[in-house]
């Protein structure tokens, strides 16, 4: 048993390099050669921690921080009392030490051939009717556990480009189970009942994804070694990637640095709520 | 039945398709092109709108709120499958067959042949590559409608209220008034979209039967806001049984019949009796009720084809001294309400027709107008229904929701209403209440001022209506427009009118007692005879 679990931790790798080399590291080298790569049948759990290392780094985020819009909840009042302060809009979320939250990444080449067990269901919370997390990453087949926390009519209406969406009501305190089977940067949802409420949701076929956090962190961990390409995606400042290598035993240290002027990089998604007109303020 | 109050606003639908059809190339097309019969049609009656690549941006796309539907993402409202499914072919084929009632799409049942509908279906399918041969797309069971009682509807009107909280978008009433209401925006385009008016149950997509609703309900309408509540009874929040109230409830806000279409607005008379004395007085309850159909304003520069008044209820009494008129119709704000500016402001900037971009002229109030000739018509020669011109003039009324009265006044043609500053007979009395306006007008049947028109009685007096929803960016020329139908004030009756009917049913009830009391006299007489007659 793990004689045969570490000999698949040892090719894997082997034919990963060998891929990359084979194609020169170009874009699109991993998905074209993960055919051949993966021809015998995919491994089912094909990291082995004793060879494995990690990428961790952060986002930085350059310029003054736009000002976000002002959320008025004053149309419900349960949700408006469960936030201490006034809400904003949770489009860009700079943190005090300058770095961005809210940053989706994830290992967009380099594991094409390699096969993962699905993991555990992860919680969506709509609480203060806000999405809590704002940015999601999941694998395919993952659950997503939607709950409603506050009491009352929320929505979950989703819209892939990838795949079927759903659009589902929840009046009261309840749990919602979905998963999405195709892989998709990103997954739009939104809570029409208030217009201020979206989220996204990462779909990759894979567990190496992570969202910045509240310090601008992200750390993508327990990585067969070889080179992979990381995406870092942003709802306002688009997306970037960096061909990262991670060796045995170490972490890659990986800086994506977004700016203010990167907001007309934007891709927005088909079908995602590009919430301009909503009733909602700018302040100044 | 649906179809006569339907039919107005398809004719629009069709005027809009033609002019779009008129931009195509017409000639060699002939739908009986075999293995591309789907595509021919498609091209021939549905590119104008939908596109000749199915994304819903065709030439008439820009005059359509909301947009022709984008078959490249397959989003379809009326299914009979789960939130998020692909419909079925047969519910392709339906909306083909009766179109969508709230929106520009008509439906195609008279138009096409069976076999084009048919090939119309597989050839939408093609414009998604979601579809495919191998996944059949599976229907929903709906099971049987429950029965509706006095109960079930309380219970219905309890779980819209208080659990499902369908208010929050379609109003505590269902007018699509709600809090969310002002919001809302499709999927696919992310444009502003009305919670439907469940007052009109005639113009909802999918039908308008309990058994359409509880669909809509479990299904959601795909690309809309409003969701399917499956999950809602998957999780034991309700049961089946209480969705079908919800759908029963829902049902019970229209009539039971969709409203036929009158031409005669009947003016009760009050003989002895006061007018109502307000709007909201409970007399009015009493007087029956016509529904004018109204459309948009597509003759005049600029025209408008996004009206959001699409028929009003009135009401007319007199007393031989004055007359009363009451006006109601849905319109979820009081405009201009700072909560619905942003959707103006898209609205106004989404309908562009090509003569003239419609600007936005600031706040603009919701307007009503009452349009009579000027003049009783001798024969059947009444003005132009656009406001007259200058052979044959209109009196009109005149009310706007940022000001407390009426005004008369006189027009002869678009644009050239001029309203009395003075000497004004004219009242009224107004109330906006849960997405309704209701409008009282009276007036003294005769007035000594020249320009106004002296209303008779038992005659038919030429009457045509204007609306305008100001937060919906209509002013002017873009609103509501009604062709003209009648205000008919009953005469004064006769004494010997109700001598005579009156003595009829005294001796026709006096001949009926003394044929009944004989046939009982015979019965008690003969009665065991009779009875084993019938035993045999």
């Amino acid at each position: 048993m793990s004689d045969r679990f570490e000999l698949r931790g040892v090719v894997a790798p082997t034919l990963m390099l060998l891929v990359m080399a084979g194609c020169g590291g170009g874009d699109g080298g991993g998905a074209s050669g993960g055919g051949g790569a993966g021809s015998g049948s995919a491994v089912e759990n094909p990291v082995d921690a004793a060879t494995a290392g990690n990428i961790a780094g952060s986002i930085v985020f350059e310029g003054d921080a736009p000002s976000m819009a002002t959320i008025d909840m004053s149309s419900e009042s349960v949700c408006a009392a469960k936030h201490a302060s006034t809400p904003m809009a949770p489009e860009v979320v700079v943190n005090g030490n300058g770095t961005l939250a809210n940053v989706f990444v994830y290992v967009k080449e380099g594991l094409e051939s390699l096969q993962f067990p699905t993991p555990g269901a992860v919680l969506l919370d709509q609480d203060g009717c806000t999405y809590l997390p704002h940015v999601l990453g999941v694998m395919t087949g993952q659950d997503i556990t939607i709950r409603n926390s506050d009491g009352l009519l929320h929505n979950i209406n989703a819209s892939p480009s990838e795949q079927r969406g759903f659009n589902s009501s929840q009046p009261v305190n309840m749990e919602t189970t979905r998963a999405f089977g195709t892989a998709e940067i990103m997954v739009p949802l939104r809570c029409d009942v208030h217009g201020w409420m979206n989220a996204y949701i990462g779909v990759v076929a894979h567990p190496y994804h992570s969202v910045s956090n509240g310090t601008g962190a992200f750390s993508l961990s327990t990585l067969p070694p070889g080179e992979y390409v990381i995406e870092a995606w942003h709802e306002r400042y688009g997306t970037q990637t960096q061909t990262v290598t991670v060796t045995t035993g170490q972490t890659a240290d990986v800086t994506f640095t977004f700016s203010a002027s990167m907001a007309q990089n934007a891709v927005v998604p088909l079908g995602a709520p590009v919430d301009l007109h909503h009733a909602v303020t700018e302040t100044s | 039945m649906a179809e006569s109050a339907s039919s107005i606003p398809r004719w629009m639908a069709l005027a809009i398709l033609f002019a779009a059809a008129s931009a195509l190339p017409v000639g060699g097309l002939s739908a009986q092109d075999g293995d591309n019969l789907g595509q021919v049609t498609y091209d021939r009656w549905c590119a104008g709108c939908h596109g000749v690549d199915g994304t819903g941006d065709g030439d008439g796309a820009g005059y359509m709120l909301p947009r022709p539907r984008d078959f490249t993402q397959a989003l379809y409202q009326i299914r009979t499958t789960a939130s998020g499914d692909l419909p079925t072919d047969e519910d392709i084929l339906n909306v083909i067959n009766v179109g969508m009632p709230g929106t520009t799409m008509p439906g195609w049942e008279d138009l096409l042949s069976d076999n084009e509908r048919e090939a119309l279906v597989h050839y939408l399918k093609t414009f998604s590559r979601f579809f495919s041969p191998d996944e059949v797309p599976q229907p929903l069971d709906f099971g049987r409608a429950t029965r509706s009682n006095a109960d079930v509807l309380a219970e219905g009107e309890r779980l819209f209220r208080e659990v499902a909280d369908c208010a929050a978008c379609h109003g505590e009433e269902g007018r699509g008034d709600g809090e969310s209401a002002p919001t809302l925006t499709d999927d696919e385009r992310d444009l502003p979209i009305r919670a439907a008016d469940l007052t009109e149950s005639w113009l909802f997509n999918g039908g308008g039967d309990v058994e359409d609703i509880h669909r809509r309900l479990l299904t959601g309408l795909d690309g809309t806001p409003m969701p399917s509540l499956a999950d809602v009874i998957t999780a034991g929040v309700i049961t089946d049984e209480q969705l079908w109230a919800i759908a029963h409830y829902v049902r019970s806000l229209s009539p039971d019949d969709p409203p036929g279409i009158t031409e005669v607005v009947r003016g009760v008379l009050f003989e002895g009796v006061p007018l109502p004395a307000s709007v909201s007085d409970e007399v009015w309850d009493g007087i029956e009720a016509a529904y004018l159909p109204l459309v948009g304003q597509i003759i005049v520069m600029p025209r408008w084809f996004d009206p959001r008044v699409d028929g009003v209820w009135v009401q007319a009494a007199h007393d031989g001294e004055a007359v009363a008129v009451r006006v109601s119709w849905s319109d979820p704000n009081n405009s201009p309400d700072p909560l619905w500016a942003d959707w103006k402001s898209q609205v106004i900037a989404l309908m562009q027709p090509k003569e003239s971009d419609p600007q936005d002229e600031g706040a603009t109030p919701d307007q009503l107008m009452v349009q009579f000739p000027m003049q009783m018509p001798e024969g059947m020669e009444r003005p132009f229904f656009l406001r007259g011109d200058n052979r044959r003039p209109v009196y009109l009324w005149q009310w706007q929701s940022d000001r407390d009265s009426a005004l008369e006044g006189e027009a002869r043609g678009m644009g050239t209403e001029a309203f009395q500053s003075q000497g004004q007979d004219l009242t009224v009395d107004v109330s906006h209440a849960d997405g309704q306006w209701q409008i009282m007008f009276t007036r003294p049947l005769v007035t000594e001022d020249e320009g106004d028109l002296d209303f008779v009685t038992g005659e038919a007096i030429p009457m045509a209506l204007f609306a305008w929803d100001g937060d919906n960016g209509e002013s002017g020329t873009r609103g509501s427009v009604s062709s003209w139908y009648y205000l008919f004030l009953e005469d004064p009756t006769p004494a010997t009118v109700y001598v005579a009917p009156a003595l009829a049913m005294m001796l026709t009830a006096a001949l009926g007692f003394l044929v009944v009391g004989r046939a009982q006299k015979r019965e008690r007489e003969g009665g065991e005879v009779v009875g084993e007659t019938a035993n045999t």
